[in-house]
């Protein structure tokens, strides 16, 4: 490191003293705006480490240049018949694998001590929490728009038009949330941030491929189409490509937000009641 | 008015791992106290008791008048804490790192801009204001860290383990930081490996070992319940040895020992004042002294005589102090 220039620059006792002294104390921030301050937070690691977002995007991203022009022939007549049908399963599958960050980024915290800051502060106690899911809006935001944008270059021309992508994309986010919680807790169980994304993997990749993201159930044996049928993210999947592509999903839309409502109401009370315990 | 921290019968498992096994401790308002003990101890879990991150399996502990368990929001409204990893964002830069730490404790965001500039600057670390804290040095971690706590000066600072691993120079800036801290009112309660930090620092100390307090005093108590101050002699020739060591005993009517040389010798004296008294004896029979010096017993030895162990690692030594080798 080029840092011993800096490092050799002296402290001075006057400045110190100054600085030391008692100074009247604020009131503590209110728990929205810790909140507020600690997605704040979320927003500046993603303009100092920008990768953070790629890293996650490249692979749905390489997936869909590789299934569209791959595949698109075989399977829908054309690539560009496909990506109407691939880019919002494509979305799906993005902002799922992106929702690890956020156990990664807690077990990064809680391991790097810096979370030992945060809870000996008088703050709200769950903020961190909260803070890092509002931070996720805009990873999750920013993610959505990568997805869409390459889409659209590739030929992606969704027939619901803008208002039908920003609905399927919020379908996406909430059901995106309902996972978070379960990545809260498993980055309070495991041990580093590798083995944060080593578990997700083992879930998320059945999670996402066994699902009518990629391609039509109807060609796969029965047993599977009954797995892919209870799939969440099929769902999701549907009513994303539904919602942009102007079609009638209620039904799919209805199962996303029961199934996002029921992980929510069971991991979140759990994961908060770790995080408090954790003490 | 109620001492900093009061500690009863304090205590914490992990598993089967008695990591605090029953800890008594007062310590008073605006003192530097410094728990000493090797790794594992029981320090840090101590800290993290008495910082309301881990709740006590037995016992209780006031901080400034306030239960840690049941008035933890009143502790952490008066307290900050060092950890022993720096506890801040890599990611961030050292700015925005103050900033963040000021806005949670309330700080508009003016005058947490302002806050961090001004700690910045006593801090020294003004010209890597903007840049990530991943690209710091170990002494600019620990310093950026010991700011975040300052943000809103606290009533009580955990510091745990301030200098571990870092090179001396920044050491003794972290040394300079904390008597500042002390002079200007803060009570600072501080654990250590490294006994000469202790004792530099530290108003009093306590040792910890297995999770249980075995001493507790000024180091300058510590030192004496071990043993007296040593008189090392250093004679000119090797002739006047036996001569010297009859003034000696004397003198002080005490043993005289023979050093790692025929020139050198030491006697432990009760008494500081005596020294004189040997030094005038040792000129009245006309024998001449190269050189003398008095010690007392290292805080190493006073560690090894109340636990049966060394504590480790020691302290690299780049200012020994006038404590000489007592040979024990």
């Amino acid at each position: 490191m080029s840092t011993d220039t800096l490092s050799s620059t002296t402290v001075s006792p006057g400045k110190l003293h100054a600085v030391l002294s008692r100074t009247p104390r604020p009131a503590v921030a209110s728990g929205l705006a810790a909140t507020i301050t600690l997605g704040w937070r979320a927003l500046l690691k993603i303009k100092h480490v920008p990768f953070q977002l790629f890293d996650v995007t490249a692979f749905p991203l390489m997936m869909t240049l590789m299934f569209t022009f791959l595949f698109g022939g075989a399977l829908a007549g054309s690539p560009r018949e496909y990506i109407q049908f691939l880019l919002p399963g494509i979305l799906v599958q993005a902002i799922v694998f992106i929702t690890v960050y956020t156990g990664v980024g807690l077990n990064t915290d809680i391991t790097k001590g810096l979370y030992d800051r945060f809870r000996s502060l008088p703050i709200w106690q769950p903020a961190p929490i909260f803070g890092a899911l509002l931070g996720d809006v805009l990873r999750y935001g920013l993610a959505a728009l990568m997805v869409i944008t390459l889409g659209l270059i590739l030929g992606f021309r969704p027939e619901g038009g803008v208002p039908g992508v920003l609905l399927g994309t919020a379908l996406v986010l909430v059901f995106a949330f309902s996972l978070s919680w379960i990545w809260i807790i498993v980055g309070m169980l495991v041990k580093t941030p590798e083995s944060v994304m080593t578990t997700s993997f083992l879930f998320l990749f059945p999670l996402t491929f066994a699902s009518n993201i990629f391609v039509d159930p109807a060609t796969m044996p029965g047993w599977l189409q009954t797995v892919v049928s209870f799939n969440p993210v099929t769902h999701l999947a549907t009513a994303a490509r539904g919602l942009m592509h102007g079609q009638q999903v209620l039904a799919s839309i209805a199962w996303v937000l029961i199934a996002s409502a029921i992980v929510t109401a069971i991991f979140a009370p759990i994961a908060l009641r770790m995080y408090y315990k954790e003490r | 008015m109620t001492p900093a921290i009061e500690i009863t019968a304090l205590a914490k498992s992990f598993g089967a791992t008695r990591a605090v096994n029953g800890i008594d401790l007062t310590i008073a308002r605006g003192s530097v106290y410094g728990l000493l003990g090797p790794n594992g101890a029981g320090k840090t879990t101590t800290i993290r008791m008495l910082a309301t991150l881990l709740r006590p399996d037995a016992g209780t502990a006031r901080v400034l008048g306030h239960d840690i368990v049941r008035e933890a929001g009143a502790v952490r409204a008066k307290v900050s804490l060092t950890g022993q990893f720096a506890s801040i964002d890599e990611d961030l830069t050292g700015q925005e790192n103050l900033v963040l730490v000021g806005r949670l404790l309330g700080l508009s965001w003016r005058d947490a801009r302002v806050r961090a500039t001004e700690l910045l600057g006593a801090f020294a670390l003004t010209e890597a204001a903007t840049r990530q804290v991943r690209t710091f040095s170990g002494g600019m971690r620990r310093r950026l860290d010991i700011a975040a706590s300052f943000v809103v000066t606290p009533e009580v600072l955990f510091l745990d383990e301030p200098t571990t691993g870092l090179d001396p120079r920044s050491r003794n800036q972290v040394w300079d930081i904390v008597r500042a801290i002390a002079a200007e009112g803060t009570t600072v309660l501080l654990t250590t490996q490294y006994l000469e930090e202790a004792d530099r620092l530290a108003d009093r100390l306590a040792v910890i070992d297995h999770g249980r307090l075995i001493a507790e005093g000024t180091s300058r108590d510590l030192k004496s319940s071990v043993g007296a101050n040593t008189l090392h002699i250093q004679l000119v020739t090797t002739e006047d040895q036996s001569r010297a060591r009859e003034q000696l005993t004397r003198a002080l009517d005490a043993e005289v020992h023979s050093g790692a040389d025929t020139c050198s010798l030491s006697v432990t004296i009760a008494d500081v004042k005596r020294v004189a008294d040997a030094l005038a004896a040792l000129s009245a029979a006309g024998i001449d002294i190269a050189e003398f010096s008095l010690g007392q017993p290292s805080l190493d030895e006073v560690f090894f005589a109340l636990t049966g162990h060394p504590a480790q690692p020691t302290a690299s030594q780049d200012s020994p102090a006038v404590a000489q080798e007592t040979g024990t």
